[in-house]
């Protein structure tokens, strides 16, 4: 069954009832391009975060989808976000990749803007002869700007509803990732160096891995025998949380196609060590987890693990604790950007243990993501041909399991292994993709 | 400069050349394990990340830091060690089947040596290097940047104790790093 849009065929095929999803929304040039206008000009998308910009004249140069964008702290200390591109000949304003300046001067023809952006300095402006007015050619700046916890969000489409709305109870998850360990409300940094690079993998690999995919743990054997987890095994140790305490992991989804893996203690459990390798760094978590017991109360009982936020940024919540995005880059790429978190007051002690564990589980080097890069790689390599797009992937795992779970937010599956949550990430682009209104796509 | 000392530095020179030769050979030929015993236990072993950054800053913010940042790679023997051994599962699906790779050294300089020419405990060293990958059918990189070793005597062999890896790349344009430089 191929959905219809208007009586028109919408370029691909879809049947979520099934459990099937066509190969061409991984590997079409014109579903790519459909996608930049439907999905990304449209959609809440993750810009970054203020400890990027801490002081005023702070840029930070990011994405949007395919396009360069501009964060910025004026000298009001008002964030912004502006695509990096001259209102005037279209030149890439800012190349480098983050500073401090009162000015963002244009190398091209020197038009020059302030960090609310403004035009504030046009070379001979005489000769304009009073027709241009400067007030009307500022920098192109985002319809609506959100900052979650520290955490900024933005969207081109002025029709968009508030970020809260778009998130929903997603946030309480997200919150997982963006509140300090003890429990207190935000307090997280990114730390410096921002990884990035370009995987030939259609960007929704990425999303929908992250999204909640438990079944693919069978592609890190290979790390799990050699044991890079912080307690010398595996490569997390939420696993010896859940040993140690009656807890229920399972995978949640959001009707705005947000979804993750969170877990639930069943009761309010002591602390389980889970950094074993080292004691000081345990002994801070042990003091952090029972400060949100306290602070939290049953609500500390909610640890979150990974997710996907509608449609490109992905986090993982504990280990190793981190935001990203997965820009488009072209069908058959993607823009991989991630951001490590650690509370602003972390010991460095505790930091310097945390940074190294990060970088050898997650990014390019990374023994763990090394192995999702690959099969992502190949998956989309492999479904561009014209009979590999014949057959649909499968999603019909845990099909009907729908249910909801006191305790974490949002529909849940009753079984662990599940791909609802992917079925629900493509409905939700589906909507988007036949260009539905917000009260439809958020009905 | 005396002839004595000329022909020392040359010596030195040419000696860790050959070593650096051999260590790109172990890896080259996936003799993984052995490449292991050329590194000292207390290796650090980094692959900084480098952004644009204005004129005059480069020396401050183009690198990211060691210390309380995030690298490409940054760590010790351990995990260097565990990235040997996750190849040897057989199931390492990122290196498996084993990509093919070539290390060529070049530019080598010793730049600073520790107990004189003719008997040195310790030496620093510059060189470039171009790494070429190919792996499955076509699938290419090309990894070219500088490198600065330190190497630290042991008995009768020169052991790596400080690799710091500049690769000459902003975004990477590979999807991983699974090699070692």
């Amino acid at each position: 069954m191929t959905k219809q849009n208007g009586g028109k065929d919408p370029g691909y095929f879809l049947d979520l009832e099934e459990g099937v999803v066509g190969r061409e929304l991984f590997v079409s040039e014109e579903l790519y391009e459909r996608e930049q206008e439907q999905v990304f000009a449209r959609a809440w998308l993750l810009i970054g975060h203020e400890s990027l910009i801490p002081k005023k004249g702070d840029f930070f140069v990011s994405r949007m989808g395919e396009e360069s964008v501009l964060l910025t702290r004026d000298r009001k200390d008002k964030i912004h976000v502006f695509l990096n591109s001259c209102p005037h000949r279209g030149m890439k304003i800012c190349r480098y990749d983050e500073g401090n300046s009162k000015v963002l001067e244009c190398p091209y023809h020197g038009w020059g803007f302030s960090l609310d952006g403004r035009l504030a300095a046009v070379p001979h402006q005489k000769a304009y002869m009073d027709v241009l007015d400067t007030e009307k050619w500022g920098l192109t700046e985002v319809a609506k700007l959100a900052n979650y916890k520290g955490s900024i969000w933005a969207t081109w489409d002025p029709e968009a509803p508030e970020f809260a709305d778009y998130m929903g109870e997603a946030l309480l998850h997200l919150d997982t990732v963006l509140d300090s360990r003890d429990g207190s409300e935000g307090g997280s940094i990114v730390l410096p160096g921002i990884q990035k690079c370009i995987v030939p993998s259609n960007w929704k690999f990425g999303a929908e891995n992250f999204v909640g995919d438990i079944y693919h743990n069978h592609s890190h054997a290979s790390v799990d025998m050699v044991g890079i987890g912080p307690s010398g095994k595996g490569r997390r140790d939420d696993e010896e949380m859940m040993t140690a305490n009656k807890t229920i992991m399972r995978c949640w989804n959001m009707p705005m196609g947000h979804g993750g893996i969170s877990s639930l203690q069943l009761d309010d459990y002591p602390y389980a060590p889970v950094y074993r390798d080292y004691p000081e760094i345990d002994a801070w978590f042990k003091e952090c987890y029972e400060l949100r017991q306290e602070r939290l109360g049953k609500k500390a009982r909610l640890l979150g693990a990974v997710g996907t936020i509608f449609p490109n940024m992905s986090y993982h919540g504990t280990q190793p604790r981190s935001m990203f995005v997965w820009h488009p880059h072209g069908p058959n790429h993607m823009e991989f950007w991630r951001f490590y978190l650690v509370d602003k007051d972390t010991p460095d002690s505790v930091k310097d243990v945390l940074r190294h564990y990060y970088m050898r589980y997650s990014g390019p080097a990374g023994l763990t993501e090394q192995d999702d890069l690959e099969n992502w790689n190949y998956a989309t390599a492999a479904s561009r041909g014209v009979i590999a797009r014949r057959r649909p992937y499968n999603y019909q795992l845990g099909m009907g399991l729908r249910t909801r779970q006191e305790g974490i937010p949002g529909d849940v599956c009753e079984r662990l292994m599940t791909e609802d949550n992917q079925r629900n990430l493509y409905k939700t682009w589906d909507r988007f993709m036949q260009g539905q209104s917000w009260t439809d796509i958020t009905s | 400069m005396a002839e004595n000392e000329r022909l020392a530095r040359l010596l030195l020179t040419s000696e860790i050349e050959a070593f650096f030769y051999e260590e790109a050979d172990l890896l080259d030929l996936r003799r993984y394990s052995e490449w292991l015993e050329l590194l000292h236990d207390d290796i650090h072993y980094w692959v900084p990340m480098l952004r644009n950054v204005k004129y005059g800053s480069h020396e401050q913010y183009e690198e990211t830091p060691t210390k309380g940042g995030i690298s490409w790679i940054d760590e010790g023997l351990t995990t260097l060690t565990q990235r040997v051994q996750q190849i040897e599962t057989g199931i390492h699906w990122a290196e498996e089947p084993l990509s093919r790779i070539s290390h060529l050294v070049t530019n080598l300089r010793v730049s600073k040596v520790e107990g004189g020419w003719e008997k040195p405990t310790a030496v620093d060293t510059r060189c470039r290097f171009l790494i070429y990958r190919n792996r499955v059918e076509t699938e290419t990189d090309f990894f070219v940047g500088k490198r600065e070793d330190s190497l630290v005597r042991q008995g009768d062999n020169w052991k790596i104790i400080k690799r710091k890896v500049i690769l000459d790349q902003n975004v990477l344009t590979a999807k991983n790093l699974t090699f070692f430089f």
